[in-house]
């Protein structure tokens, strides 16, 4: 595997005989769309590709628990905070399981922690916005979770069968978490005039970081190609986002609300999903740290790893003593 | 041939972390323990208690098995030609080879 690290995927290298034949043998399992596995052979590109996506997405699902935790113990009800508890516990479960998939890349678990926790690892832009009302709940699970779904269902037929397993389970659960979100906007809606503004605005706030998710235009996605080419990506950007556009323009005018888009509306000619022009600008902003809540979130997230840090330790000093007195008695 | 752990269980045996654990769940009743996933924990127990909160949030299982990554021996994905060729060619192993006998009822 480490062979594999230094030698291969370089265009300017000469490829070794080994390479030449494993190169075309991983041509032909993506020419047939079927599935590569760990151990197979594959180009240093595809490795390096798919170590950074499924990293960024297993960090995504870490640090997402962060906005919807902070409203764990202000949650409405105790049904509602059971609900919360249990939306939070799958993301954690979602994060370990990318991470593990991410490990049969050849990068173990630490790496990818203390990149994450060096700040040299990206996460979704979405969650350095903050969640400022209970009605927030609503719009992050329907519209975040909702947006996630749409780029995580195509995601299950990946080309690298530990990340499409790991999609299967994950979108499995995920839908829970956009209804649950649902229900909490429609309920909002149909409540008090002040309920109800509430939830329109947490709405408008969400709306355009949610269309955000699913990354630059086409035109700005240069990595876009060649992951396409590679059946790890099914959809284009622009394509997954005008049909999540869809989706949400008419489950909306069940809830009795609003999108905030003014140009909002379906092309008969081209059969798509037309929106607003995006601010691109705040995208890349808040990717690279200048969102309103991202030292928040990686101070908090610094701050619970140093914490666990004496059950971490306690627990290797246990199977480390366990083991002595098995290795005595034996 | 060789045999070898799986790539992910040779990296992580040399890691400074938990060492890696694959989880197997049986479904209901009847059913094999079939493999879930992998996680990392200190040892076996904390491994099994990890899986219950990991793989089995959902009543996804009545029963669990966790191995050390490290533990399991698999056959060598270059050698997969040369492992598996003799059912090749075989088709006399399966039903289907039969055609004489279509329409003969209980057959």
């Amino acid at each position: 595997m480490a062979v594999h690290q230094e030698t291969g995927g370089h265009l300017t290298a000469v490829q070794s005989p080994e390479d030449a034949e494993g190169q075309a043998r991983f041509d032909a399992i993506i020419a047939e769309d079927s599935r590569i596995e760990p151990r197979d052979w594959m180009p240093e590109a595809y490795r390096k590709s798919l170590t950074r996506q499924m990293s960024q997405h297993a960090h995504s699902e870490i640090i997402g628990m962060q906005p919807e935790a902070n409203w764990i113990t202000r949650a409405p009800s105790l049904k509602r905070k059971s609900i919360l508890i249990a939306k939070v516990q799958d993301e954690a479960g979602h994060g370990l399981y990318l991470y593990s998939a991410t490990e049969t890349l050849g990068t173990d678990r630490d790496t990818l922690n203390d990149q994450l926790l060096a700040g040299r690892a990206k996460y979704s832009s979405i969650f350095n916005y903050p969640a400022r009302t209970w009605a927030d709940m609503g719009a992050i699970g329907w519209l975040v979770d909702g947006a996630a779904i749409a780029n995580q269902v195509p995601l299950c037929r990946a080309s690298y069968g530990p990340y499409g397993r790991a999609m299967v389970r994950i979108c499995k659960e995920e839908s829970f978490h956009q209804r649950q979100g649902f229900e909490i906007l429609l309920e909002l809606a149909n409540g008090t005039e002040a309920q109800r503004k509430m939830a329109q605005d947490a709405i408008n706030r969400f709306y355009a970081p949610a269309l955000m998710m699913f990354g630059p235009s086409d035109n700005d996605s240069p990595n876009s190609k060649q992951s396409m080419a590679w059946n790890v990506k099914r959809f284009s950007n622009d394509d997954l986002r005008q049909r999540f556009v869809g989706m949400i323009a008419e489950q909306v005018k069940v809830l009795g609300l609003t999108l905030p888009d003014p140009e909002l509306r379906y092309d008969e000619e081209t059969g798509q999903w037309i929106h607003m022009e995006l601010d691109w600008d705040e995208f890349n902003r808040v990717i690279k740290g200048g969102g309103p809540c991202n030292a928040q979130r990686m101070a908090r997230r610094r701050e619970a790893h140093e914490e666990g840090a004496w059950v971490r330790e306690a627990a290797a000093a246990y199977a480390r003593k366990q083991q002595e007195q098995k290795e005595q008695v034996a | 041939m060789t045999m070898s752990t799986p790539q992910d269980a040779q990296h992580n045996a040399s890691s400074a972390g938990w060492p890696l654990w694959e989880v197997f769940v049986r479904s209901s009743r009847g059913l094999s323990h079939v493999h879930a996933g992998s996680l990392h924990a200190p040892d076996a127990e904390m491994a099994v208690r990890n899986a219950r909160d990991l793989y089995t949030r959902r009543n996804e299982g009545v029963s669990l098995w966790v191995v050390r990554s490290t533990d399991i021996m698999t056959s060598d994905p270059e050698a997969k030609d040369a492992m598996f060729e003799s059912p090749k060619g075989k088709d006399y192993r399966h039903a289907t080879y039969y055609t004489k006998s279509e329409g003969v009822k209980h057959l």
